[in-house]
């Protein structure tokens, strides 16, 4: 079994990404941001990505979406989208693809909306140049987006410097579903929301999900709630990703001592406080393998004998 | 008004707290141009830093945290109310705002990574700049070098990216670099609004050892506003709960989560995504009790203590042991309740939960 034949869902993967590598050549620091990463996602699948704090998850998002600019290479690897080959479209298509086909929540939400419009005037925007409803109609159903997220359609009339962090972020994510994509990209879209908020709106995507059957790809640095979402997920490192499988694997037996390292850094919500570490001190992952499959539909890479961790006398305080 | 729950730490110590709030109200107006209504940010806030300690600000999105962060930091004006700085106040000095001996004293950290670093600046510019105003490494020698790379490595990131610029840096990398910006400063009171929320847990760890590491070695007041009820446990001494522009609750960090007094903290503890109940978010449930928290917040009165609760006027309640110094402002809330007051009273507390809330509290 290859890891793009392990999907949720029963039809052909909605997005497959190949062996991706994605370089920043700069002046000063050239970093690959991505290196040979292989995932697919089925139809109606929630797809997580979780990983180190500049690991190349929002790259990967970028990628997909065709967005990445100069000093960003593409080194190699291939991205398709419904069977059509997403690096070789043409402008044309790609303006198509962006809103309709796929849409995405930055991780820049909060500061991506235009400052001089209103909330309002920006989803009519879509609904009018995308979906071709009149202004009445498109304002109706704007007022109804921002009830989905939680946020009194009074507000239609804010400008975005007046809202709440966390409103900001609703907005934007009500502003991706408005166009009922195929594939919805969400880039730490809950960070600015209090717990109650974020579940409420999760579970209406969850649900908008399910009666759509859209497919989702979920970047989180909250494992609890990519747990709690995803069907399967995807857990990176330095550019590569170092384990997958079904979320509830990972979860039950995370197997790289990343994914435990991970795993056993929440702080607990009862009992006495105790003194964390993240990964010790010392612990870096080099020359990431290739993944292998460690138990059915559970993929992760070896780490062991060769020189995969820097200073491997400090991970057993890693691995719990 | 009664402040003796509020401010122990003015009683406890001889000199003033490193942060005084008192009755800070801020309205702004909303909609266009010619609209007249207006949006209650903030009212009768009521909040104390002592020196060295670390305060948790959570609460409902949209419910001021940043508006009362900003009012502190002078970047907006308050309607009314009066914000004292180590005995100061500091609204009544208009120029001391801009000046350097404040942003000396004070520091922030923006909730927006992607909105707060400007970007036609290298890293390095801000962390000098930071160092300058705390009056080292304004030079270019060695030793300011060896500084900012020392910053970069407490935060974890590398050296080299001090001749990055923002935009060539992941969500959580500029975030790292908020914080180190406002740490270099060596503040007395930093204001971090959601510093760690684009971090992974291992790093986010890390970055909440070394505030507290500051405080212990150095003293640093901090208000840590923040989503992850976890974390706020995890590092706060107390943490106080907003609830539509009031602080509705405030304890000591442990007994606050394990003793949740008003609905919405109930609420919000019961909400703490948990995989291992994973599916069993019941909305209706949820809208029922999100309800039941709307309705019970009209909470426009504050008076004695020890006077009892009605719906007509929420006092201030002491929960548990006055140690702790755990208040809750609620007509829900009944003290005689003792041990069951942290079911999720919908309804009013009862000595016996309801079956129906029986796993919302094991989860809570
Ligand atoms: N324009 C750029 N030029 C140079 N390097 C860049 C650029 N954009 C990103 N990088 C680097 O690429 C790496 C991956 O960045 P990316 O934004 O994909 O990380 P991430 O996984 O999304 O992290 P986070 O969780 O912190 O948002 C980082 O080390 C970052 O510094
Ligand atoms: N400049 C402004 N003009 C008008 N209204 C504003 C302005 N700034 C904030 N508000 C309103 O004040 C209220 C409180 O906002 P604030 O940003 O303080 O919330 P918050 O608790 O930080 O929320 P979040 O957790 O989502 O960041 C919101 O209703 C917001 O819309
Ligand atoms: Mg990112
Ligand atoms: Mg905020």
């Amino acid at each position: 079994m290859t890891i793009s034949q392990v999907s949720f869902g029963s039809h052909e993967p909605v997005l497959d990404v190949k062996n991706l590598t994605v370089k920043y050549i700069g002046d000063t620091r050239s970093t690959t941001a991505v290196d040979r990463v292989s995932f697919s996602i089925g139809t109606g699948e929630v797809f997580g990505l979780a990983g180190e704090s500049g690991c190349g998850k929002s790259t990967i998002a970028n990628s997909i979406m065709r967005l990445l600019k100069d000093p960003a290479k593409i080194a190699g690897g291939s991205i398709s989208f419904g069977g059509k080959d997403v690096l070789a479209m043409s402008a044309e298509e790609l303006r198509r693809f962006r809103w309709q086909d796929v849409a995405m929540v930055f991780q820049s939400a909060m500061n991506s909306l235009n400052p001089v419009l209103t909330i309002g005037e920006q989803i009519v925007d879509i609904f009018t140049t995308h979906a071709g409803y009149s202004r009445k109609e498109s304002l109706r159903r704007a007022g109804e987006l921002l009830e989905l997220v939680r946020i009194d359609p009074a507000r239609l009339k804010s400008y975005p410097h007046q809202l709440s962090g966390g409103m900001r972020q609703r907005a934007v994510i009500a502003m991706a579903v408005a166009l009922k994509p195929s594939l919805l990209i969400l880039d730490e879209p809950t960070t600015a929301l209090d717990v109650v908020v974020q579940q409420e709106i999760m579970a209406q995507i969850k649900e908008l999900q399910r009666e759509l059957g859209f497919s989702v790809l979920f970047i989180t640095h909250d494992m609890s709630l990519m747990v709690e979402l995803s069907h399967r997920m995807a857990v990176m490192y330095g550019g590569r990703i170092v384990e997958t499988a079904k979320a509830q694997d990972v979860y039950a037996t995370p197997r790289h001592p990343y994914t435990q390292a991970l795993m056993g850094a929440f702080p607990p919500l009862t009992g006495p406080r105790i003194p964390l570490t993240g990964l010790p001190d010392g612990v870096k992952f080099r020359n990431i393998p290739d993944l292998s499959e460690a138990a059915p539909g559970h993929f992760v890479a070896p780490v062991g004998a060769d020189a995969s961790v820097i200073d491997s006398a400090n991970l057993a305080g890693a691995a719990r | 008004m009664s402040h003796s729950l509020t401010s122990p730490a003015a009683g406890s110590t001889a000199s003033a707290p490193a942060l005084e709030i008192r009755g800070l109200g801020k309205s702004f107006p909303i909609g266009g141009l010619f609209s007249r209504g207006s949006v209650r940010a903030l009212h009768g806030v009521d909040l104390t830093l002592g020196r060295g300690e670390i305060v948790a600000l959570v609460g409902e999105s949209g419910s001021g945290k940043s508006t009362l962060a900003r009012c502190v930091a002078r970047l907006e004006k308050p309607s009314s109310g009066a914000i004292l700085i180590e005995g100061v106040d500091i609204l009544k000095r208009d120029r001391f705002q801009a000046s350097r001996a404040f942003r000396s004293q004070l520091q922030m950290v923006f909730q927006d990574p992607f909105g707060s670093l400007n970007p036609a600046h290298r890293i390095e510019h801000f962390l000098r700049r930071s160092l300058a105003i705390h009056g080292k490494g304004g030079g270019s020698g060695e030793e300011a070098q060896r500084r900012l790379e020392e910053l970069m490595t407490t935060v974890g990131l590398q050296a080299d990216m001090l001749n990055s610029y923002p935009h060539e840096l992941s969500g959580g990398q500029r975030q790292r670099v908020a914080i180190a910006r406002a740490l270099a400063v060596e503040p007395q009171v930093i204001l971090a609004d959601e510093p760690t929320s684009m971090l992974d847990v291992s790093v986010r760890i890390g970055v909440l050892n070394l505030m507290r590491k500051l405080r212990d070695e150095q003293g640093i007041s901090m208000l840590y506003i923040t989503h992850d009820l976890a974390s706020a446990r995890y590092l706060a001494d107390r943490t106080a709960v907003m609830f539509a522009g009031e602080l509705v609750e405030e304890g000591e960090s442990l007994d606050l989560l394990s003793n949740p007094a008003h609905p919405y903290t109930q609420l919000l503890v019961s909400a703490v995504p948990d995989p291992a109940r994973a599916g069993s978010y019941d909305p209706v449930r949820r809208a029922e009790l999100r309800q039941a928290v709307m309705a019970s917040t009209q909470c426009a009165y504050d008076g004695d203590p020890n006077q009892a609760c009605s719906a007509q006027e929420p006092v201030r309640h002491q929960v548990g042991d006055p140690e702790n110094r755990h208040w809750v402002r609620c007509h829900l809330y009944q003290p005689w309740a003792g041990a069951d007051g942290h079911a999720l009273a919908g309804e009013p507390a009862q000595p016996n939960l309801p079956a129906s809330n029986a796993k919302e509290k094991a989860s809570a």
